[in-house]
C-alpha cells in the first residue's frame, strides 16, 4: 500500500471531492467494459483541469505511486483495470471542447470529452469526426486515443490514428509534449503515432485536435441476403476488388441475424446464413452508379435479395438491427464474450468455418458480427458464468479464435487493444525480440515503469511460462500437428 | 510480380557485424534524396538490391514488398490491377524505393486527401540496432497490438531500424481524372483551396504556381463533372504530366541549384508569396529565397547550399524523447549517424 500522506497530499490539492477512497465511492471503478475482470483501486483521483493532472503526477511521480489513466470506462481489453496499490486517474471531468474551428476542419478538445460529442459540435459547421466506435456515445476521445479505436467506418475514414491530428501529453516524468498539430508533417520522430494505440502506457493525454471531415452529402444502404457464409465472403472481396470503397461493409451471420431480429424487426431475412450491410457515401452524382455496380457484385456473388436503401429513414431501418446486435446477442444467453480479431478478407470464408468447428468442440455457441470490410471479427461466444467452467471455456474458445487469427495472416486485436485481457496472446504474435523492442520504447517514455503497469506487452518471462507457440506471418511452427 | 531477390540475410549479417565492430554504417537504396542530408559513416548498406514484391492480393488493398523494390516498378504492378498508392511518393529522377519512401516520409500532391506515408503504412520488417530481425504491425488494415512502430519508422530515415520489408496500404486508382485551373494571386489560391476543406469536393490535389491555381478532381466521371462545373475553373490540358512533375520536383519551378526552403503550415494558414509553389491546401509551400514563415508553420532548407543549415527545431522536452527512442532502438547509434529524423 501506498504511504496514506500521499492520500493526503492529494487530497490538499485536488477540490473536494475530488479524491476518493472510501469503498462505496470507489466500486465503481472496478472495472471498465470487460466486466469479467475486476479490482478495487486504492485511490481514484478526478482532477478537473491540466494544472490538477500535473499535481496529481507529481505526487504520485515523487512517493513512487503507479498511475493507471481511465477515460469513459468503455474498454474491452481491462486496459483501465485499476491497481490496489494505485491512483486510478479519472479524466472524466476534463470534458471541455475548446474549440471547433470551421477553417482549418479542426477540433480541440479535452480527453473527457465523448467520441459522439466532437461530430454535434462540429454539425452546425457540416463537418464531422470520421471514428464512431460502437460506444461513441459514451466512450471518451482520450480513450480513443489510447486505443487507437476505430468503428464501421474505418475502411473509408481511417482509425483515430488517421483521424487525430496532435496531442498533448503529460508523462510520469513531469514534461508535457505537445505532439502533431494542425501541420500535417512535424519535425522529429513520429512520437504520436507511438502514442496513439499506447494504452497509457506512455503518459497522459490532456489535450487532443481532430480533423472534421464534411458531411457527406448523400449515402446509399445496400442489404444482401446469402444462404451460404462463403459466397457473402467472397461478396465482399469481389466489392473491394472491383474498385469501389465503401464507407462500411458489415457482415452478420445466422445466429446474429436470428437475435437481432428478435430484437429489433429491422426486417433481416430470418432464414439468410448470412446478410452484408454496405453502405456508401459521395455526392449524389457519384452514388447511384455506386450503388448499382455494389448491387451487380452482391448479385454475382449469390445474394438472393438485394435491398437498396435511399432514404434517411429506411437506411437508419437497416443499421438499426447490426447497431443492435450486441444488446440483441446479450438476449441470447445470460452472459456473452466479445472477441476482437482481424483476418485478411479473402480468409473470411475458411476462419468462419473453423470458428464453428471450434464452437461445436467447446460446447458453447457464437453469434458472428463483425466489420467484414477490414476483416475485423467481433464472435460473441455465449456462456452462462453461473455454470461452473463456463466462463473458463469461453475464455478457452476466445483464444483459440485469436490464435486462428493469427495463423490466417491477421492479428490478435483489430481494435480493442491488448489491456489484460491479451496478454498471452501477444506471445502468440510476437517473439521475444518484438516484445523487447516495446519494453524499450515504454521506457523511453516511462523509464519507471509506472504508468499503467502491468498492461499492453507481456514480459518475456510469461511468455516463456506459457511455453507460448510463437505464429508469424500465418506460418504455424510444426503444421502436421493437430491443435484443438 | 515483380522481379526482385531476397537480400535479407546478408542486410541482417551486415548490421551484426556493425554492431560486433562498433562501426557504424550509411544506409542507401537509390541514394535519389542523398542530397537530404549524409550520414557519418564510410561503409554504406544498400538495400538496392533486396527488391521485389513479396505478397500482393488485391482484393485484401494491401501490398507487401522489400525495401529495395524501385517505387516506378511498384506503381505499374499496382497500376496493372487499377491500383495505386494512396500517398503518391516523388520519384526524385525518376528514382527512389519503397524503404526510402518510408524513410523519409515525402508524400506527394495528395498528401491532405489520400494521406500521407504514415496513414498507409500498415507493418514493416526490420533490422534494429542490435541486429535483430523483427516484425511490427502486419497487413491488415485494423491491428492495434503493441505500438505503432511502424509509423516510428515513417520518416526516421533509418536511424531507428534497417527497412527490410513493408506492408502498405493501397487504394483502386480513379475512374477519371480532370485538372482544372484559374489564373490568381497566392492570397486568392489560399482562400479557395481553404474552403474547399469544408466542402465534400472530389479533390485529390491543389497546385498554385506562377499565378496560376490548379485542381486535380478524380473519382466518378459524373462526380468529376459535376464538381468542375460547380468550381466555375476552366479545364486545364497540362493533367497527370504537371501533378508528376510537381512531385518529383521536375517542374520549372524546382529547376536550377539555388535553395530549396520546404514550408510546411497549419490547416487553413494562407501563404501569401506569389513566387512560391504553394500544395496541399495550402498546408506546405516551396520557395527558392528566405521568406518570414506564416504563424505555426515551420521552415527547412530542403536543397541548395547550405542545406545542412538548421531547421525548424523540437522543443527540448521532446528532444529529450527523441533521444531515448533513438537508444532504444540503436543504442550504439550506429545507422545513419548524424542524420536527423525527417521531416529535414
Amino acid at each position: 500500500m501506498p504511504d496514506p500522506k500521499v492520500a493526503k497530499l492529494l487530497r490538499r490539492a485536488l477540490p473536494a471531492n475530488c479524491v476518493v477512497t472510501d469503498a462505496a465511492g470507489v466500486k465503481p471503478f472496478e472495472t471498465d467494459g470487460l466486466t469479467a475482470i475486476r479490482q478495487t483501486p486504492w485511490l481514484v483521483a478526478l482532477p478537473q483541469d491540466v494544472a490538477q493532472v500535473r499535481t496529481v503526477l507529481a505526487i504520485c511521480r515523487e512517493h513512487g505511486v503507479p498511475v493507471v489513466t481511465r477515460g469513459a470506462g468503455t474498454g474491452l481489453s481491462g486496459g483501465a483495470r485499476p491497481l490496489p496499490d494505485g491512483v486510478l486517474l479519472v479524466l472524466a471531468k476534463l470534458n471541455a471542447i475548446r474549440d471547433v474551428d470551421p477553417t482549418s476542419c479542426t477540433a480541440t478538445v479535452e480527453p473527457g470529452v465523448t467520441n459522439l460529442a466532437i461530430s454535434e459540435a462540429a454539425a452546425p459547421f457540416g463537418l464531422y469526426y470520421a471514428p464512431d466506435p460502437s460506444s461513441q456515445i459514451a466512450c471518451s476521445i482520450g480513450g480513443n486515443v489510447a486505443e487507437n479505436s476505430g468503428g464501421v467506418h474505418c475502411l473509408k475514414y481511417g482509425l483515430t490514428v488517421h483521424n487525430v491530428l496532435g496531442v498533448t501529453v503529460q508523462t510520469y516524468e513531469g514534461d508535457e509534449l505537445v505532439l502533431g498539430g494542425r501541420t500535417l508533417e512535424s519535425p522529429g520522430y513520429d512520437l504520436l503515432a507511438a502514442m496513439i494505440g499506447s494504452e497509457g502506457m506512455l503518459g497522459v493525454v490532456t489535450e487532443v485536435i481532430v480533423r472534421l471531415l464534411p458531411t457527406p452529402p448523400a449515402k446509399r444502404v445496400l442489404l444482401a441476403a446469402y444462404d451460404d457464409v462463403q459466397a457473402a465472403g467472397d461478396a465482399v472481396s469481389g466489392i473491394i476488388a472491383a474498385g469501389i470503397v465503401p464507407a462500411g461493409l458489415e457482415m452478420m451471420d445466422a445466429l446474429a441475424i436470428r437475435a437481432a431480429e428478435d430484437f429489433t424487426s429491422a426486417g433481416y431475412p430470418r432464414d439468410a446464413a448470412a446478410i452484408l450491410l454496405c453502405e456508401i457515401d459521395g455526392n449524389e452524382a457519384q452514388l447511384g452508379a455506386d450503388a448499382q455496380r455494389v448491387q451487380e457484385m452482391l448479385e454475382r456473388h449469390g445474394a438472393r435479395s438485394v435491398r437498396v436503401a435511399t432514404s434517411a429513414a429506411e437506411q437508419a431501418e437497416l443499421w438499426r438491427g447490426r447497431k443492435a446486435a450486441f444488446a440483441a446477442a446479450g438476449r441470447l444467453a445470460p452472459d456473452y464474450y466479445c472477441v476482437d480479431g482481424t483476418i485478411p478478407r479473402a480468409q473470411l470464408g475458411t476462419v468462419l468455418r473453423r470458428i464453428g468447428e471450434l464452437s461445436e468442440a467447446l460446447g458453447l455457441a457464437v453469434a458472428n458480427v463483425f466489420h467484414a470490410g477490414d476483416g475485423n471479427l467481433h464472435p460473441l461466444i455465449l456462456y452462462d458464468a453461473s455454470v461452473e467452467g463456463e466462463l473458463e471455456r469461453a475464455e478457452q474458445l476466445g483464444g483459440q479464435i485469436l490464435t486462428l487469427c493469427v495463423e490466417a495472416g491477421g492479428t490478435i486485436t483489430g481494435e480493442h487493444g491488448v489491456g489484460v485481457e491479451k496478454l498471452d496472446q501477444m506471445c502468440t504474435q510476437f517473439g521475444d525480440g518484438e516484445l523487447a523492442q516495446f519494453h524499450r520504447l515504454k521506457a523511453a517514455f516511462d523509464p519507471a515503469g509506472l504508468m499503467n503497469p502491468g498492461k499492453a506487452v507481456p514480459t518475456l518471462a510469461r511468455c516463456a511460462e506459457l511455453g507460448g507457440m510463437h505464429v508469424h506471418g500465418g506460418e504455424v511452427p510444426f503444421p502436421h500437428l493437430e491443435r484443438l | 510480380m515483380a522481379a526482385g531477390s531476397d537480400d535479407a540475410p546478408a542486410l541482417v549479417a551486415a548490421v551484426q557485424e556493425s554492431v560486433a565492430a562498433g562501426t557504424p554504417l550509411a544506409i542507401a537504396g537509390h541514394g535519389s534524396k542523398a542530397f537530404l542530408g549524409k550520414a557519418g559513416a564510410n561503409a554504406v548498406l544498400s538495400t538496392g538490391g533486396h527488391a521485389g514484391i513479396i505478397d500482393y492480393r488485391p482484393s485484401e488493398l494491401v501490398v507487401t514488398a522489400r525495401a529495395g523494390t524501385p517505387l516506378a516498378e511498384l506503381a505499374d504492378a499496382l497500376a496493372a490491377e487499377g491500383q495505386m498508392l494512396p500517398f503518391d511518393p516523388p520519384r526524385f529522377s525518376g528514382k527512389g524505393t519503397l524503404g526510402g519512401a518510408i524513410a523519409t516520409g515525402l508524400a506527394g500532391p495528395s498528401r491532405p486527401w489520400l494521406g500521407g506515408v504514415r496513414d498507409a503504412v500498415l507493418g514493416v520488417e526490420i533490422v534494429n540496432g542490435l541486429g535483430e530481425q523483427l516484425r511490427f504491425g502486419g497487413s491488415v488494415i485494423k491491428n492495434v497490438a503493441g505500438y505503432d512502430v511502424s509509423r516510428l519508422m515513417v520518416g526516421a530515415r533509418g536511424t531507428l531500424g534497417v527497412i527490410l520489408s513493408a506492408s502498405v496500404r493501397v487504394l483502386p486508382l480513379p475512374d477519371t481524372e480532370q485538372t482544372v485551373a484559374l489564373d490568381c494571386n497566392a492570397a486568392e489560391a489560399g482562400r479557395r483551396t481553404t474552403a474547399w476543406l469544408r466542402e465534400p469536393l472530389p479533390i485529390t490535389a491543389t497546385c498554385f504556381v506562377a499565378g496560376r491555381l490548379r485542381a486535380r478532381l478524380a473519382g466518378h466521371e459524373a462526380a468529376v463533372q459535376t464538381a468542375a462545373a460547380a468550381l466555375e475553373m476552366q479545364p486545364d490540358e497540362t493533367g497527370t504530366a504537371f501533378w508528376d512533375a510537381v512531385r518529383d520536383h521536375a517542374h520549372a519551378f524546382f529547376a536550377g541549384a539555388e535553395r530549396l526552403d520546404r514550408l510546411t503550415l497549419p490547416r487553413g494558414a494562407l501563404c501569401p508569396y506569389d513566387d512560391a509553389l504553394i500544395e496541399w491546401s495550402g498546408c506546405q509551400a516551396w520557395l527558392r529565397r528566405r521568406a518570414e514563415v506564416p504563424a505555426g508553420g515551420t521552415v527547412a532548407r530542403f536543397r541548395g547550399p547550405d542545406s545542412t543549415a538548421s531547421a525548424s527545431r523540437a522543443p527540448p522536452a521532446l528532444e529529450k524523447y527523441q533521444r531515448r527512442i533513438k537508444d532504444a532502438f540503436d543504442p550504439q547509434n550506429l545507422l545513419n549517424p548524424g542524420l536527423s529524423p525527417a521531416p529535414p
